[in-house]
């Protein structure tokens, strides 16, 4: 699905990411840790297509094509999907509208026709149910005045429609009370499926008690210092993060 | 202006004169009498003057509208007409400055309200006229007003008696059909005490060039509440002028919505000066584009204390258009516990699109809260990647941006009838496509 090689990355002349190495395959589920600083947010923009970020090396291919060299629009219709650590309030363009606007755009990059009005409400709000959102969320402006919890939500809305093939999940669980961790984490676990892998950038490790990841690697100044199944976050919720820095250094 | 130009104008209105309405009311003939002279001297504004340095009306000068004795309104395809009057209204239609008793709709009217022509009113209604006529504005500020008050052909008066609030809005429709010709109308608009009011201006007019010069008058009641609605939909080889004037006595409340999308060159005046704990809200949306030029002008004249007064226009600007802001509250010595926010948001599309912007406060009083707030500049970055990573191409995502940012100001119209014919005209600047309208 996703073979990371060897990636380096540039932010006004300065190296964040020295050297990333990650292979992902279809249905895996990936937990990124790293402290602050480490470059965890970095990676997943870099992996989304956000600009602000030199690549000096390495190589990023999903599904057998260059990543990199695709707008981010491009990579979105061809199912990678990042839902943001902080979800970008847009007044004026309701939440319908930007589904349908987005589904739409992936259907005719793939030749499809356009989706069915009738289809389309009945998928968004068999969602919205799922999710555990009130229908009048829709056709609000998208993430304005939401709380932190349900803009997350919205996120994890998205991702349910537009059944992207690689999600990726930057500091999902951040300002998530439990009861709205879970009702997210449910999300990501109904998509869970042999061909949709999931990539989750978090720096606690309380979101993988509700989603656990087949593997899970620490990134620490802009490398991958440790990697191992579940239980590693465990370890290093025990140990704290200068453990690994320390073993690194060591 | 050259005197040349002034004189050929005064010298038309003599010939104008036996048809203007009220030449039998001597303080109105005192009144034109008093403008005429002044224009005769001053001409129309010039660039020279602080508040006109940014909008050049010299073009209006070379053209010499004339002024339209009769009106076409049979002329008017009332299929075009539709599209913009609206049918949960009381509507007064007015056509190249005269009013139409056919196209007009008027049935039902509470019969303490007083809706008619400005002809008519003068006629039925003089003395009240002869109290309000005139005094919300001041008559010989610049050389469109002296114009209006010395040239009006007919206009609108709303007459609204205490505590009676309309179940309907009233709107008066300026249309515009001959080419070279002037439309000058003067509106009056009274509300007295406790009584609600929703109005709608809107001015359209065919594809030819003309002059549009109007002046409203609004005076609010203690308590009362007016909201005033002006669509603006000029052809876009048109001059307008649009001044509204207003006056708000004590806890009264005054909500304006402006919607300027048509003309060459308009340039919209709107004073206010407030009393003892009135509110005055302004929202503006201002789409320019090809050679536009737009120019919106407040003063707020907060003279008592504990008024409220708000201002948020936004502005967008392509091609080579031009957008002018310029506000300015004034806050009297004794009117303490003033609160102001003046807001003006900018988006330009175009490198060689221009926005001047100039807000300024001016405050004698001690104890106010007071603040503006201007912003021009492009689409936010973060917002186009978040449409991108949602599968959308930058060029789609700029354009539901730039709709969204305009989207705001519409959203704020509470008529549905106006509301949707509102966003029609944004969405034929910035087209969304495959959404159905009750999403927007």
């Amino acid at each position: 699905m996703l073979s990371i090689k060897n990636l380096t990355v540039n932010v006004n002349d300065k190296q964040i990411l020295k050297g990333i190495n990650l292979e992902i395959k279809a249905g895996e589920i990936h937990a990124i840790m790293g402290p602050n600083g480490s470059g965890k947010s970095t990676l997943s923009h870099i992996l989304s297509g956000k600009a602000g970020y030199t690549v000096t090396g390495g190589s990023v291919t999903y599904q057998g094509k260059d990543l990199l060299e695709m707008p981010p629009e491009i990579r979105a219709r061809e199912g990678v999907f990042l839902a943001f650590q902080y979800p970008v309030e847009i007044p004026g363009v309701s939440n319908i509208y930007l589904l349908k606007a987005a589904l739409n755009s992936i259907r005719k990059y793939h030749g499809q026709p356009e989706v069915d009005a009738m289809d389309f409400l009945t998928l968004v709000k068999g969602k919205v149910r799922l999710l555990e959102m009130d229908e009048k969320f829709l056709y609000r402006a998208v993430n304005e005045g939401f709380s932190g919890g349900e803009k997350k939500r919205n996120e994890i809305l998205q991702m349910a429609i537009l059944e992207p093939k690689l999600c990726i999940l930057d500091e999902t669980d951040s300002g998530l009370d439990i009861d709205a961790l879970k009702v997210v984490a449910e999300g990501v676990n109904s998509l869970r499926s042999p061909d949709r892998s999931f990539v989750m950038v978090t720096h606690y490790q309380r979101l993988l008690d509700y989603i656990k990841p087949d593997f899970v690697h620490v990134l620490a100044h802009g490398q991958i210092v440790k990697s191992g199944g579940a239980e590693l976050a465990l370890e290093l919720e025990e140990k704290g993060y200068s453990w690994v820095e320390d073993t690194k250094a060591a | 202006m050259t005197t040349t130009t002034a004189s050929r104008y005064a010298a038309e209105y003599q010939s104008l004169a036996p048809v203007l309405p009220g030449q039998d009311l001597p303080w109105l003939q005192q009144l034109r009498a008093q403008a005429l002279e002044n224009f005769s001297v001053h001409g129309f504004p010039s660039l020279r003057e602080e508040e006109w340095r940014y909008t050049n009306v010299s073009a209006i000068e070379k053209k010499l509208f004339s002024p339209s004795i009769n009106s076409a309104s049979s002329s008017i395809d009332t299929d075009w007409l539709k599209r913009y009057q609206l049918k949960d209204a009381w509507s007064v239609v007015l056509v190249d400055g005269h009013f139409s008793a056919e196209l007009s709709v008027l049935a039902g009217l509470p019969d303490a309200v007083s809706v008619t022509s400005m002809a008519d009113a003068l006629v039925k209604y003089p003395t009240l006229l002869e109290t309000y006529l005139g005094q919300a504005v001041d008559n010989l500020e610049h050389g469109f007003i002296a114009f209006n008050t010395a040239w009006f052909t007919d206009g609108l008066f709303v007459h609204v008696p205490a505590k009676q609030v309309l179940a309907k809005p009233i709107q008066v429709l300026h249309v515009a059909t001959q080419a070279d010709v002037l439309a000058t109308t003067r509106t009056v608009i009274i509300a007295d005490a406790l009584a609600e009011a929703k109005i709608i201006e809107t001015f359209v007019g065919l594809d030819v060039a003309y002059l549009s010069a109007a002046v409203t008058e609004v005076f609010v009641g203690a308590n009362a509440d007016v909201t005033l609605y002006k669509m603006q939909c000029e052809s876009e080889k048109a001059y307008h002028f649009g001044g509204i004037y207003i006056k708000q006595a004590r806890d009264a409340r005054f909500t304006h919505h402006n919607l300027a999308f048509g003309a060459l060159l308009a340039r919209c005046d709107i004073y206010a000066d407030l009393d003892f704990a009135s509110e005055c809200e302004l929202n503006g949306l201002y789409l320019g584009a090809k050679r536009q030029h737009i120019d919106n002008h407040f003063r707020i004249n907060h003279l008592k204390p504990n008024a409220i007064s708000r201002e948020l226009y936004k502005g967008v600007l392509d091609d080579r258009a031009r957008g002018v802001f310029q506000g300015r509250v004034i806050v009297a010595v004794d009117a303490q516990k003033t609160e102001s926010q003046m807001n003006n948001r900018t988006l330009l599309l175009s490198d060689d699109a221009e926005a001047d912007t100039k807000p300024q406060l001016e405050i004698y009083a001690d104890d106010v809260k007071c603040g503006h707030g201007v912003t021009v500049g492009q689409l936010d970055e973060k917002s186009i990647f978040y449409l991108q990573s949602r599968c959308i191409d930058e060029e789609t995502a700029r354009n539901m941006l730039t709709f969204a940012f305009a989207n705001e100001m519409v959203d704020k119209i509470k008529i549905k009838g106006l509301h949707d014919r509102v966003l029609e005209q944004v969405l034929v600047r910035f087209p969304q496509e495959g959404v159905e309208k009750s999403w927007l």
